[in-house]
């Protein structure tokens, strides 16, 4: 028993030496992670593009920092919580991974989130839309960066209520995220005086959706609020032009990237509204970095794979300044820098984990309007950081109280 | 009016609607059908077919400049001809064997065509229009009915019934039946069984890539199009019974029936009420509603 003991006083006391002594980056090599679909329905909006923007934030900062070695790893989480949250525990605890992008969909991201928190990694979560990652399950590991169910509500909800669309009625996807965004945006319309006079729930990839189509139209709303996502969304609006109802009501896409609107085409989604975190074609700047990405992927980058440029630039940088790739300390120099780059201007991270940025509500152009492929919106409204997040009031994080 | 507390216009146009989606399901059992019923094959490429269908009517019309109606030829006989090669190359060495190894077969095909064309095309999707004849919507007095959707219709009962034609009368469609019965003893009488075989898997894939077609216009065009759909055509042929070609026809139009109503009553079971359906139908008469026991 006492020799037990005293081997492993010796092991304690030679790892804490030996910490020490070393350099200050384990394994003597940065490794930032990204798990998130690769192939699945969810590819285009993140997948290898998502994978390329990071690389193009490392070759920006010259490829290593410090002296020393960046390497960037992919998996694909199918879209399947229990692969993402094997990976990314297989990566902290086998591949010595320090720093991990969380790709699209929430269910993999709240696992991811709880991975890295029990293992004290940093956790960067880009393409999950759930508000939970930084309300009742917010973590000091995990900062949320792109977009949220919040935002898209308070975006698309309020301006549409503000604009005269005052009555709603939802066609809904059938599981959790569909729900709450529904329920996100429900909140934001009463509070600006509209109302819901009802909904309909579809299943997941439903084959057709003029039935679910003929009911809304039933309800004599303005406006058809879509809860859903991808596949479901392009399909819900090619319906609703097909039967007409877009002649009675206007629709309201509650998550759409511009992947989305690409499937459409301009003359089918012409006149919609859409909130999103970040435009291509919205300055200079953000046209030119885009431009460079469109050589290697021909195709524009959806506000996904901005944010993943800006999650990798921003991290490196902050591990560059510390000299470290310690959670702890990049981390805590991450939260008291300001961020600017091409992904947002004066952004910050608060401490529930939300990095507070711009939005902005988007308007489709009309075909004759739009200049170059590509060019698809008019930005509506800048919506400030202030009042695009949930506020300290409705927050049930622990973390910010 | 009301039926169920449904004004009855609202009923009949869900009827109308499930009797569109009715007519793909009908058109895509069709071809498992025939496929299965003559060559016992269980073709779980099929969905993957009516995929290459549809993307062939776009790269056409992108390429070639060739629009709706010509693709609604060219696409089916470009489709065939991969039929024809896949049973010449692989699938004529499985007849012999069990049928789990045609059914694995067709499984990776399927799966290596979505990723060939995912790789291509990435999975947002196409645009493919609706031909400018069929533009526009018929108002019906109790619905708005798009007028290619009801071309639709049209279109796909009248494959469906010229294939249960050709197949249950005539006199090639006998050759075709009595090939699949006793194979020797056609041959011996001086007829051509494998030519016939290959013809057959080619024309299913042709239905399959005509279906395609079809839906081009009104689905959102994806390499997961085949997948999303295949599983539910597969319910539809176990129902109907397998290889009975009028039993898949109906059940097809029948359960694109059932599924619209309950889109209507209960929408959050629409995705399912074809399996609840299969699973009863299975207990009752494990043949299917059309099969024959063996």
């Amino acid at each position: 028993m006492k020799l037990k003991t005293f081997a492993a006083a010796c092991a304690l006391a030679t790892t804490a030496l030996f910490g020490t002594a070393q350099a200050q980056y384990s394994g003597d090599v940065i490794k930032i992670g990204i798990i998130t679909d690769m192939s699945g329905l969810y590819s285009d909006i993140d997948g290898q593009g998502g994978v390329e923007a990071m690389k193009m934030a490392l070759a920006e900062l010259g490829g290593s920092i410090n002296g020393k070695k960046v390497e960037i790893l992919y998996a694909d989480h199918q879209n399947k919580a229990d692969v993402a949250a094997a990976k990314a525990r297989e990566w902290f605890d086998t591949q010595g991974v320090d720093m991990l992008v969380g790709g699209t969909t929430s269910s993999t991201g709240l696992a991811m989130s709880a991975v890295a928190k029990e293992k004290k990694k940093v956790f960067l979560a880009v393409g999950p839309a759930t508000s939970a990652l930084t309300n009742e399950q917010c973590s000091p590991y995990t900062v949320h960066w792109a977009y949220d169910t919040v935002a898209l509500a308070k975006g698309t909800g309020g301006a549409v209520v503000k604009g005269g669309g005052k009555s709603w009625y939802f066609l809904t996807a059938d599981y959790a995220f569909g729900t709450a965004l529904q329920n996100d945006t429900s909140a934001v319309i009463k509070a600006n005086g509209g109302t819901v006079v009802g909904s309909v729930r579809h299943p997941l990839s439903a084959s057709d959706f003029s039935s679910f189509l003929l009911q809304a139209q039933g309800s004599k709303a303005q406006i058809l609020g879509l809860a859903n996502a991808g596949g479901d969304t392009v399909n819900s609006i090619k319906a609703a032009n097909e039967f007409g109802v877009t002649k009675t009501m206007k629709l309201a896409g509650l998550l759409m990237f511009i992947n989305d609107i690409h499937a459409l085409g301009l003359k089918t989604a012409q006149g919609m509204y859409l909130t999103d975190s970040w435009y291509w074609n919205r300055d200079p700047e953000t046209r030119a970095w885009s431009r460079k990405f469109f050589e290697k992927m021909k195709r524009m980058p959806s506000s996904i794979q901005a944010a993943d440029y800006s999650v990798a630039l921003n991290y490196l940088l902050a591990v560059k300044a510390t000299g470290t790739d310690d959670a702890d300390k990049v981390l805590a120099h991450m939260r008291k820098t300001k961020i600017n780059d091409i992904f947002a201007k004066g952004g910050f991270i608060r401490d529930d984990g939300r990095m507070v940025h711009d939005m902005y509500l988007m308007q489709v152009k009309s075909p004759d309007k739009s200049t170059e492929p590509w060019d698809y919106y008019n930005v509506a409204q800048v919506i400030k950081g202030e009042e695009a997040w949930t506020t300290k009031a409705e927050s049930k994080c622990a973390l910010w109280k | 009016m009301e039926i169920f507390g449904i004004p009855l216009q609202a009923f009949l146009g869900q009827l109308l609607l499930g009797l569109v989606n009715g007519s793909f399901y009908a058109m895509l059992s069709l071809g498992l059908a025939v496929i299965f019923g003559l060559l016992g094959i269980v073709n779980f490429a099929h969905g993957a077919l009516y995929m290459i269908g549809a993307y062939t009517a776009f790269m056409l019309t992108e390429k070639l400049g060739i629009g709706f109606w010509g693709a609604l030829v060219v696409a089916p006989l470009v489709v065939g001809a991969i039929g024809v090669v896949i049973e010449r190359t692989l699938l004529k060495h499985l007849y012999n064997i069990d049928p789990i190894y045609g059914l694995l077969l067709t499984f990776g095909l399927a799966l290596i065509a979505e990723g060939i064309f995912r790789d291509q095309f990435g999975v947002s999707g196409q645009q493919y229009a609706v031909p400018d004849l069929l533009q526009g919507a018929t108002n019906l007095g109790f619905m708005v009915l798009p007028n290619y959707r009801g071309f639709v219709i049209f279109a796909s009962l009248a494959i469906c019934i010229a294939t249960w034609y050709l197949i249950e009368r005539t006199r090639l469609g006998s050759y075709l039946r009595a090939g699949t019965e006793n194979p020797k003893l056609v041959q011996a009488f001086g007829v051509n069984v494998p030519l016939m075989v290959m013809l057959t898997y080619g024309a299913g894939a042709g239905l399959a890539a005509l279906a395609g077609v079809l839906a081009a216009p009104v689905i959102q065009l994806t390499p997961l199009m085949g997948s999303n759909l295949i599983i539910i055509v597969f319910a539809v042929v176990v129902i109907g019974g397998m290889g009975s070609i009028m039993g898949s026809i109906l059940t097809g139009l029948f359960l694109g029936l059932v599924e619209g109503l309950t889109k209507v009553f209960y929408p959050e079971a629409s995705s399912i009420v074809v399996f609840v359906i299969m699973a009863i139908v299975l207990m009752i008469r494990p043949a299917g509603l059309f099969g024959k026991e063996r």
